[in-house]
């Protein structure tokens, strides 16, 4: 590679690591970069720092305006903080729903809704279920414009425990997982029920 | 440009021929004639150019999944991730350090902000009205954003108020975030 330069960009905030600062997500960044560019993290920040300091500029543009910006930088990074508390909070009290809705006979269809929380995308996790449990499988709107997955066949039990180990991948262990079972009645009535 | 932009406004996404990406090339050689030495490098010849197609006539085109440079109407736009990748080729403005935290909110760029002690414009007869530039920051080593020229570089010097460069693309904006699947 001659004339071409690769840049590093934080793991956290996905800026080039220089312009971190304002983010408003400095202090991970900053983790990020020590545990992962230990040798070029003093290039930045000096190492006795505390967890919020900026790092050392000299600056042209005064020392009140600094503090101004430095302030100001403060706040966003406040700001950007409970954001994402919030946004955690809410992950952790919305719930998976795990729907069997019976069709004709003896066919049933899973519908599973809430699955936006993972943040992956749904197209590409409905092929994985297609290929999984060798039925068809779409993503779907519903009546919230969420969108859902809708399984062809009973594969609720599997669908269950591959949701949770998703979750746990996530690392969102406490979100609950509701399993609705709509179609019990007419299993409940036939006299073998239906594998 | 990029205030919102999502993979919903994405219409429909393409290979691109080895033909078209050869004038491409050359095109883009055109526009930023120092880039001729690395073009092989950044588009090597046995890639796939990847034509995205947006909403507004926004043409994204991507080599192996990252977006290099994107087209609105004629004119080629690098990326930053392009820009990071080679800067020398494209001219460069700087702002000072005030105006870095409302850059990366996508303001306009305001001239005080490009004249000021720790801002830098480029000598006369510096750059056309309308031409695209990277914008730099003080005491920065990479550019944080890319936009257009509202005036000319001279002007921006004399009149030094109101807006002086159009924001197009910065970093954190949707396309930077965007990625292929």
């Amino acid at each position: 590679m001659s004339g071409l330069q690769s840049v590093l960009y934080c793991g956290v905030c996905t800026y080039p690591i220089e312009y971190c600062e304002f983010s408003g997500k400095l202090k991970r960044c900053k983790k990020w970069l020590l545990d992962n560019h230990p040798d070029i993290y003093p290039k930045y920040y000096s190492n006795d720092s505390k967890d919020d300091e900026l790092p050392a500029v000299d600056s042209s543009i005064g020392v009140e305006r600094e503090e101004k910006l430095e302030k100001s930088l403060k706040k966003l990074e406040l700001k950007e903080e409970n954001k994402e508390k919030r946004e955690l909070e809410k992950k952790l009290s919305s719930k998976i729903i795990i729907k069997r809705e019976s069709r004709t006979k003896r066919k049933s269809i899973v519908v599973i809704s809430g699955l936006e929380i993972l943040e992956i995308d749904m197209k590409k996790l409905a092929k994985t279920f297609a290929s999984k449990f060798a039925t068809g499988c779409a993503v779907s709107k519903n009546a919230e414009k969420k969108d859902d997955i809708v399984i062809q066949g009973d594969v609720l039990d599997q669908m269950d425990s591959y949701i949770h180990g998703l979750l746990e991948q996530h690392g969102l262990k406490n979100v609950k997982v509701e399993i609705i079972d709509n179609s019990k009645k007419k299993k409940a009535e036939a006299p073998k029920p239906t594998k | 440009m990029f205030k919102k932009f999502t993979k919903e406004d994405i219409h429909s996404r393409s290979k691109v021929k080895s033909s078209v990406q050869r004038t491409l090339k050359s095109k883009l050689v055109a526009q930023f004639p120092p880039l001729e030495e690395v073009i092989d490098e950044l588009i090597p010849k046995k890639s796939q150019i990847e034509l995205i197609k947006c909403e507004d006539k926004i043409q994204l085109y991507t080599v192996d999944g990252e977006v290099y440079f994107f087209q609105k109407f004629d004119e080629l736009i690098p990326s930053l991730k392009f820009v990071h990748k080679f800067p020398k080729a494209f001219p460069t403005v700087q702002v000072d350090r005030g105006a870095i935290k409302f850059v990366l909110s996508g303001a306009n760029i305001m001239c005080p902000g490009l004249t000021s002690p720790g801002a830098a414009l480029p000598e006369a007869p510096g750059y056309e009205k309308d031409s695209i530039v990277v914008i730099n920051a003080e005491n920065k080593e990479h550019s944080l954003a890319i936009g257009k020229l509202l005036m000319s570089t001279e002007d921006i010097k004399s009149i030094n108020k109101g807006h002086g460069i159009e924001m197009i693309h910065h970093l954190g904006d949707p396309l930077w975030n965007f990625s292929i699947e």
